[in-house]
């Protein structure tokens, strides 16, 4: 990527430290609740790789490069969709006390104040 | 500058992608926000892809024969990778979902080390830095692709047992040597002389096939129990595998992103391991599992078998019940039922908790996601140490397929393999119930000296089976009085 300015070294330094500090504090604040859509939630994210997939797909100038490339892109799709699938799913499922889930029917006495809006 | 305008989008549109990356992971800090968050971290990921086919705009002269079969295959790659694993993360099911996360894992790694193998084959990378950092983004990526799937392969069953021989340790070793010596060779001759690169593929197919041997290797001797370590480390390697190759490709969102996981992993990686009083190290490089038979000393008393409708009818006239679950629930399928009998407690009057160890399930938190499949709402569960003082005022702790997670060998004995791991003190509660399938031991192989404790019976049976028994004493129950 022939950007102006390009990454050196110590550039990157910086940039990976700041982003892993920053992922530190980020994903220290996630109740252990939350841990299993936690993980396929950054399983998501690295799938940004597909952005690199595509990169290299678009630039290549031989059979060999456009097969890689395809593989490339081929499973970082995967790891795309299939990690926003399953996170939105699970995500889906945590719902606080007094709402009534859509499976299973519940006894209770509606809740006056649901927290969730 | 006409054509500077695409890529200057390009720079623009992953600026805001990494930051919404960010912001998705920082509102997953409560159940409240957390759709909203992976919502914000979709969108961005959206546009970034849509974004990189402005790509085509900055192509040079030799790609240009290519440019139409080249945005034609990175349709179909979108299409159908994207395609099948939305299908299968839609309909998989949630006890199946730690072999999942270590799939997409596997295809995260894979992609990271395709793309760096079109930099090495193709000569791409410029300068020493970039043609190490390159290397070693291959190197972390290929052992993500490859232990992520004998990871799936384990979790899924096709492989059930771990795998050890003896010298195994040395010779994965030796193979990691060996790779890390085609990596340096390729490293010293190509920054030497550009061509060479190009003159030496069958090098670069040996370094890919050394690193794919070594994760496979690397993973096979680990057992069921450590799953949550080794998928939370192969998450944090594929992370650091694309945040290496966002380096090479000078794509800032790619370093980001990467980093930001391969961080999120680390700590989740921690966590778990903490989790089960082992380290890091211990747990990807020796081989527990295979603990020699230990021989309790100062186990008394005796199994006392009770019958499961007499324990439903017990923690009805209970006020205060802790439950705590195993995999053993989910195995049998029980949360449904589980769920069930604590509404009818509940609707008693029976104030109901549910206690979740960190390490109950196959990946971090996959207990909590399974009793939020159930429709457990998420404020009656509590984790480890939130709940754990709690155990001393409860009347009635109900032990549902878990083992390890409540032997109090670990707070107490100090030759047992699991002393010193934190434990849910459900020994502490006036009276436990434990639903078992038999008298077998955990997966530590160690006995639980809970299970004899005087305050202790113990419900054999499959959980599924037990908890409809014990709806139908309460529900009996119910109705006597109410004739």
């Amino acid at each position: 990527m022939d950007t102006q300015i390009a990454i050196s070294g110590f550039l990157a330094l910086y940039i990976f430290m700041l982003a892993a500090f920053s992922g530190w504090v980020i994903i220290g604040r996630v109740p252990a609740i939350l841990h299993t859509p936690l993980m396929s939630g950054s399983n998501f994210v690295h799938g940004i790789v597909v952005v690199g997939g595509l990169y290299a797909l678009l630039n290549a100038s031989s059979v060999r490069e456009q097969m890689i490339g395809f593989i490339a892109v081929l499973l970082g799709a995967g790891n795309v969709a299939g990690g926003y699938a399953v996170t939105d799913r699970m995500l889906a499922m945590f719902q606080p006390s007094g709402h009534k889930p859509v499976h299973a029917k519940s006894r209770q006495t509606k809740s006056h104040h649901p927290k969730k809006g | 500058m006409l054509h500077a305008i695409p890529q200057l989008t390009i720079a623009a549109i992953d600026l805001a992608a990494a930051f919404l990356f960010m912001y998705g992971l920082w509102r997953m800090s409560s159940p409240v926000t957390a759709p909203s968050g992976i919502f914000v971290a979709g969108v961005g990921m959206l546009v970034a892809i849509l974004a990189s086919f402005l790509y085509v705009f900055g192509v040079s002269a030799a790609t240009r024969p290519y440019l139409t079969a080249n945005i034609g295959l990175a349709v179909v790659a979108l299409g159908l990778g994207g395609g099948a694993s939305w299908w299968s993360g839609r309909k998989v099911a949630m006890t199946s979902m730690p072999q999942m996360v270590a799939l997409y894992n596997a295809m995260g790694g894979g992609a990271a080390g395709a793309i760096a193998a079109i930099e090495l084959l193709g000569n791409k990378a410029q300068g020493a830095t970039q043609l190490v950092v390159t290397l070693i983004g291959a190197l972390i990526g290929a052992v993500s692709l490859s232990g992520s799937l004998v990871a799936w392969a384990k979790l899924d069953g096709v492989i059930n047992k771990p795998l050890r021989v003896k010298g195994q340790q040395f010779f994965n070793g030796l193979v990691m040597l060996v790779t890390l010596s085609i990596g340096a060779y390729i490293a010293f001759v190509a920054t030497g002389d550009a061509d060479r690169l190009t003159a030496m593929p069958g090098l670069i197919y040996l370094f890919f096939g050394c690193a794919l041997l070594f994760g496979i290797l690397m993973t096979l001797p680990i057992g069921g129990a450590d799953m949550p370590v080794v998928i939370s480390s192969f998450n944090a390697f594929t992370g650091l595998a694309v945040g290496f190759e966002g380096f090479v490709l000078q794509n800032p969102a790619l370093m980001i992103a990467g980093m930001v996981v391969g961080a999120a992993g680390l700590l989740l990686t921690l966590l778990m391991a903490k989790a089960m009083n082992r380290s890091v190290s211990n747990v990807l490089f020796t081989n527990f599992g295979a603990v020699a038979k230990h021989k309790p000393s100062n186990i008394k008393g005796s199994l006392k078998p009770t019958d499961a409708g007499d324990a439903g009818i017990a923690m009805r006239y209970a006020s205060k019940v802790i439950i705590v679950p195993g995999y053993g629930l989910a195995v049998a399928q029980g949360q449904q039922k589980l769920y069930e009998f604590v509404k009818m407690l509940q609707a008693a009057g029976v104030g109901v908790k549910f206690a979740v160890h960190p390490v109950a399930g196959r990946m971090p938190g996959q207990m909590d996601v399974l009793l939020a499949e159930a429709g457990v709402p998420y404020d009656l569960i509590f984790q480890l140490e939130d709940i754990n003082d709690e155990f001393s005022s409860t009347d009635v702790a109900l032990i549902i397929g878990a083992n390890d997670v409540v032997n109090p060998a670990a707070r107490t004995d100090k030759s047992s393999p699991i002393f010193g791991m934190p434990i849910l003190n459900a020994d502490k509660a006036k009276k436990v119930y434990v639903v078992k399938r038999g008298e077998g031991k955990g997966y530590a192989g160690i006995a639980n000296a809970l299970f004899y404790g005087d305050n202790c019976n113990m419900v054999y049976g499959d959980a599924q089976a037990v908890l409809v028994k014990m709806i139908e004493a309460v529900r009996g129950l119910g109705l006597a009085v109410a004739a």
